[in-house]
C-alpha cells in the first residue's frame, strides 16, 4: 500500500498501523502505552496524528493504514496534542530524570526530549514518597509511574502470572499487586517481565540500580545457561561485568520472557567458589588436573567396573540445564558404548 | 401550555402501578402479542420507520441500530442499561420503580426483533428499589408465560437476568457496561468493533437504555406513524424530562420532543424559585454545555440543541437562577466526573485532576489567573482527546462556563490576588 508521511510515500505491507509504519520508517511518534508485544491500547493519547480527510486526529497506534492515506504527525495540532499528553504524564507524577534508574532508556524522556520541551512548557508534579521495596529483585516506584498500563497486560496476559492490577480508579489508581498488597508479600515469580516493558522507571532491576547508565552499557546476545529451554538473553556488559539481563524480544523461544534465574541469577559467573578446571581427589584432598588426565580417569574407572560388576553398575542422570541434543548425545553413549539402559534425566523425577 | 396526555409515564401514579397485576389491566403486553405475530423483521422494520432515537444520551437511531447485527450470528445479546448516572437525571429510575413492565415488554420485543435468546438487564447498584422491582417483575413475566421457552405459545425463547452495578459512572458507556457485565473492571473498549458487531463475550450485542425500549410497545401498538407523527424532524416521539436546580416544582415531565425549555421550566415545573431570573440551564445533563438564560427560548431537541452549542443528552434539565456561582457549579461538577473517571486514558485521569486542583484554588479563594489559563489549556486539550466520550464530558461544562462566564472565574482570581487572605 502507497501511503504518505509527513509529505514522503512510502510502500507499506498491509495490516499495519500507522503506528507500526512510521516506526519503520524511522518517523517518531511519541507513545507511552504501545508496546509491539502488547499491541495497542490506546490509553496514553499521546500518539495524535492528522489524516486528510478526518476532521479529528486520530491515535496512530490503533488506526490501520489504508491505500493513498495522508498521514501527518508533526503539524502544530498534531503536536500540540502529542506534547499535551506528556506535559499531563509529566505532571502527575515525580519523574526525576537525575537519579532515575531509566533515565536515557525512559520513554517519556524521549517524548519530552524529541517534542522539544522547555521548563515552561509542562508542570512538575511533586508528591510524597511512595516506594515499594518489598520485593527481591523488582523495585515499585508508584510517582514514576504513568500507569500506561503495559505490566498489567504483561502479566496478566504475556506471562500469566495475574498478579498486577490496577487498583481504585481515576486520579488514585495505581497499580496493585493481588488484593493491594506488598510486592514482597505477594504472589509474584519476580519473574521481571514488567520491570522488561515498563516505559519509565517505575518498575527496575534492583540489582541494576547504580551499576550503569543505559548509554554505557554493551549488550551481548547469549543464550541462558539454566535449562534446555534455551531463552535467548541480552547481557548488558560495564567493564567487563553483567550489570543487567534482559530477553530478546524477536528471539525465540521467549519473545523477551525470562524466568526469575535467568533474569536475576547471574551472580554466580563471578563466585570465587567456582569450579574453573578439573579436580581429582588423592588421599581426601583436591588437586588440580588438565582435561585430559581427568577423562583418562574417569574412562578408565568406568571400564574397570563393567569389568568387574557388568555395565548394568552405572548409571547416568543427564542435566536439566543441557539442549535436547547434549542429552540425545548422553543416552546415546550410555546404550551403545557402555551398553546399559541406566540412563535418566532429573527433570523427570 | 402543550397540553400532552402521557404515554411513557401513563401508569406511573396509579395505586401498585409496579404489579403486573396492574400493567395488564391497562393494556400490558398487548404490544407483545402484536409484536410476536409480526416477523423480527417487520418488527425492526417498524421500530426504523417510527425514527425513535436512543435516549441514552448520544441519541443514535435505534432501528439503524438492530439492522447492524449480522443476520447470521448464532448467538445474539440484548443489553438493557438502567445504569443511570449522570447528574441529574433521573428518568430510568421512575419507569423501573412505578412501571418496570413497560420497560421488560420493551425488552422482549426488542430481543424478538433482534433474535437474542438472553438479554441482561444493567442496573445502577444503588437503586435497591428498582433492583427489587427488576426481578419481581421478571420472576412475574416469566409466571405469566412472557419470558422463558415458547413465549405466548410463538416458538421465541428469552432468558432475562438482572446484574447490579457496583457504583461506577463509566459503566454507563455500553462498553465498559459490557466489560463490567463480563465481571472484569468497568472500562471502555475501543470502537470499532461496535458492541453490535463484537459485544459481550465477544458476540453481537445490542445495548439499549430502558426509557428508548419502554417506547417500543407504543410504538409497536399503535404504529410508526403515529409515533413519527410526534415531536420534530429529527427528534421523533416523546421524552421524559427531568428538571431540578431553582425551580418551584422539580420532577420528571413526559412533553413531546420540540417543546421550548422555558415552557418545561415556567409552566410545568413551576417557574424559578421566588421568581428570580434564570442564570443558566445545563440541559441534559451535567456532561452537556451550559447554556445562557438567551438560549431559553431553544426547543427540545436533538438537533435543536446541538444548534444552540449544547446537547439533548438525557434530557436532564438543571436550572441555576442569578444567585448562583457559576465557579462553584463547575466545581462541583468537575469534582463527580473526576470522582467517576475510571482512570484508563491519561487526558482524563490527570487532566480532570489538574482542572479540579484549578477550580478548588478558584472557588476557594486562592486561585489566579494562571489556573484560569491551565484550566481552559486542559480542557481544550482533553476536549476530543479521550478515549471514552466521559473524559470530553468533563471538558464540556468548563468549556461553556469559560465562554459565557469567564467574568465570573477572573473575579474569583482578582479577589484572591487582592490580598483579602
Amino acid at each position: 500500500m502507497k501511503v504518505t508521511i509527513n509529505g514522503k510515500r512510502f510502500e507499506i505491507p498491509p495490516g499495519k498501523t500507522i503506528l507500526q509504519a512510521a516506526q519503520a520508517n524511522g518517523i517518531y511518534i511519541p507513545t507511552l502505552c504501545y508496546h509491539e508485544k502488547i499491541g495497542p491500547l490506546a490509553k496514553c493519547r499521546a500518539c495524535a496524528v492528522e489524516i486528510k480527510g478526518n476532521p479529528n486526529l486520530v491515535t496512530a497506534c490503533n488506526t490501520p493504514v489504508t491505500d493513498g492515506m495522508e498521514i501527518v504527525t508533526d503539524s502544530d495540532r498534531a503536536v500540540a496534542a502529542q506534547r499535551f499528553v506528556i506535559d499531563l504524564a509529566l505532571s502527575s507524577g515525580n519523574h526525576d530524570c537525575i537519579i532515575c534508574e531509566k533515565s536515557g532508556a525512559c520513554e517519556l524522556q524521549d517524548a519530552a526530549y524529541f517534542l522539544k520541551f522547555e521548563d515552561k512548557d509542562f508542570k512538575k508534579g511533586d508528591y510524597p514518597p511512595n516506594i515499594d521495596d518489598s520485593s527481591a529483585f523488582i523495585r515499585v516506584d508508584h510517582n514514576r509511574c504513568i500507569l500506561c498500563g503495559r505490566c498489567v497486560e504483561a502479566c496478566n496476559h504475556i506471562v500469566v502470572n495475574g498478579v498486577i492490577q490496577i487498583i481504585d480508579r481515576g486520579f488514585t489508581s495505581h497499580i496493585g499487586f493481588d488484593n493491594n498488597i506488598p510486592m514482597g508479600e505477594s504472589s509474584c515469580v519476580q519473574c521481571g517481565e514488567c520491570t522488561q516493558v515498563c516505559p519509565v522507571g517505575a518498575l527496575t532491576s534492583k540489582k541494576s540500580i547504580g551499576k550503569g547508565r543505559a548509554w554505557e552499557v554493551e549488550k551481548v546476545r547469549t543464550t541462558c545457561p539454566y535449562c534446555g529451554v534455551g531463552c535467548q538473553l541480552e547481557l548488558h556488559v560495564k567493564n567487563g561485568m553483567i550489570v543487567k539481563v534482559t530477553g530478546v524480544e524477536d528471539g525465540s523461544p521467549n519473545k523477551g520472557r525470562l524466568c526469575v534465574k535467568g533474569r536475576y541469577g547471574y551472580d554466580f559467573i563471578y563466585s570465587e567458589d567456582r569450579l574453573t578446571v578439573p579436580l581429582i581427589k588423592e588421599k581426601g584432598t583436591f588437586r588440580e588436573a588438565s582435561w585430559d588426565e581427568a577423562l583418562d580417569l574417569v574412562a578408565k574407572k568406568f571400564k574397570d567396573i563393567i569389568k568387574k560388576h557388568g555395565p548394568d553398575a552405572i548409571a547416568g542422570v543427564s542435566c536439566a540445564r543441557s539442549t535436547n541434543e547434549d542429552s540425545y548425545q548422553m543416552q546415546k553413549l550410555f546404550r551403545s558404548v557402555l551398553k546399559t539402559n541406566n540412563i535418566d534425566h532429573c527433570a523427570r523425577t | 401550555m402543550t397540553n400532552w396526555e402521557p404515554v411513557l409515564l401513563a401508569n406511573v401514579n396509579r395505586p401498585n402501578s409496579e404489579k403486573i397485576e396492574t400493567y395488564l389491566r391497562y393494556g400490558g403486553y398487548e404490544a407483545l402479542r402484536k409484536a410476536l405475530k409480526m416477523t423480527p423483521d417487520q418488527v425492526t422494520a417498524e421500530v426504523k420507520a417510527s425514527e425513535i432515537r436512543g435516549r441514552g444520551g448520544a441519541g443514535f437511531p435505534t432501528g439503524v441500530k438492530w439492522g447492524f447485527l449480522p443476520k447470521d450470528a448464532p448467538v445474539k445479546y440484548l443489553a438493557v442499561n438502567t445504569d443511570e448516572g449522570e447528574p441529574g437525571t433521573f428518568k430510568d429510575r421512575l419507569i423501573v420503580e412505578r412501571d418496570p413492565h413497560s420497560i421488560l415488554e420493551g425488552v422482549i420485543i426488542a430481543a424478538y426483533a433482534i433474535g437474542a435468546n438472553r438479554a441482561f438487564v444493567y442496573i445502577r447498584g444503588e437503586f435497591f428499589l428498582g433492583v427489587k422491582r427488576w426481578i419481581k417483575a421478571i420472576s412475574d413475566a416469566y409466571q405469566k408465560g412472557f419470558l422463558g421457552k415458547n413465549i405466548l405459545g410463538s416458538g421465541f425463547d428469552l432468558d432475562v437476568s438482572v446484574h447490579r452495578g457496583a457504583g461506577a459512572y463509566i459503566c454507563g458507556e455500553e462498553t465498559a457496561m459490557i466489560e463490567s457485565l463480563e465481571g472484569k473492571r468497568g472500562v471502555p473498549r475501543t470502537k470499532p468493533p461496535f458492541p453490535a458487531q463484537k459485544g459481550m463475550w465477544d458476540e453481537p450485542t445490542i445495548v439499549q437504555n430502558c426509557e428508548t425500549l419502554a417506547n417500543v410497545p407504543h410504538i409497536i401498538l399503535r404504529g410508526a406513524k403515529w409515533y413519527a407523527s410526534i415531536g420534530t424532524e429529527r427528534s421523533r416521539g416523546m421524552k421524559i424530562f427531568c428538571v431540578s436546580g431553582h425551580v418551584n416544582s422539580p420532577g420528571n415531565f413526559e412533553l413531546p420532543f420540540g417543546i421550548p425549555l422555558k415552557e418545561i421550566i415556567y409552566e410545568h415545573a413551576g417557574g424559578v424559585r421566588r421568581g428570580r431570573n434564570i442564570k443558566a440551564v445545563i440541559p441534559g445533563g451535567t456532561s452537556t454545555p451550559i447554556l445562557s438564560s438567551e438560549k431559553i427560548n431553544t426547543p427540545m431537541a436533538f438537533e435543536t440543541l446541538q444548534g444552540a452549542g449544547s446537547a439533548l443528552g438525557t434530557g436532564a434539565i438543571i436550572v441555576m437562577d442569578e444567585t448562583t456561582d457559576m465557579v462553584e457549579v463547575v466545581r462541583r461538577i468537575t469534582r463527580f466526573y473526576v470522582h467517576e473517571s475510571c482512570g484508563y486514558c491519561f487526558p482524563c485521569r490527570i487532566g480532570g485532576q489538574r482542572m479540579l486542583s484549578s477550580l478548588e484554588r478558584l472557588a476557594g479563594g486562592k486561585g489566579s489567573n494562571k489556573d484560569i489559563e491551565d484550566l481552559e489549556y486542559v480542557a481544550k486539550g482533553m476536549y476530543g482527546r479521550t478515549f471514552c466520550p466521559l473524559g470530553t464530558g468533563m471538558a464540556e461544562p468548563i468549556l461553556s462556563a469559560l465562554r459565557l462566564f469567564r467574568p465570573e472565574f477572573e473575579m474569583k482570581a482578582a479577589e484572591s490576588d487582592a490580598g483579602y487572605f
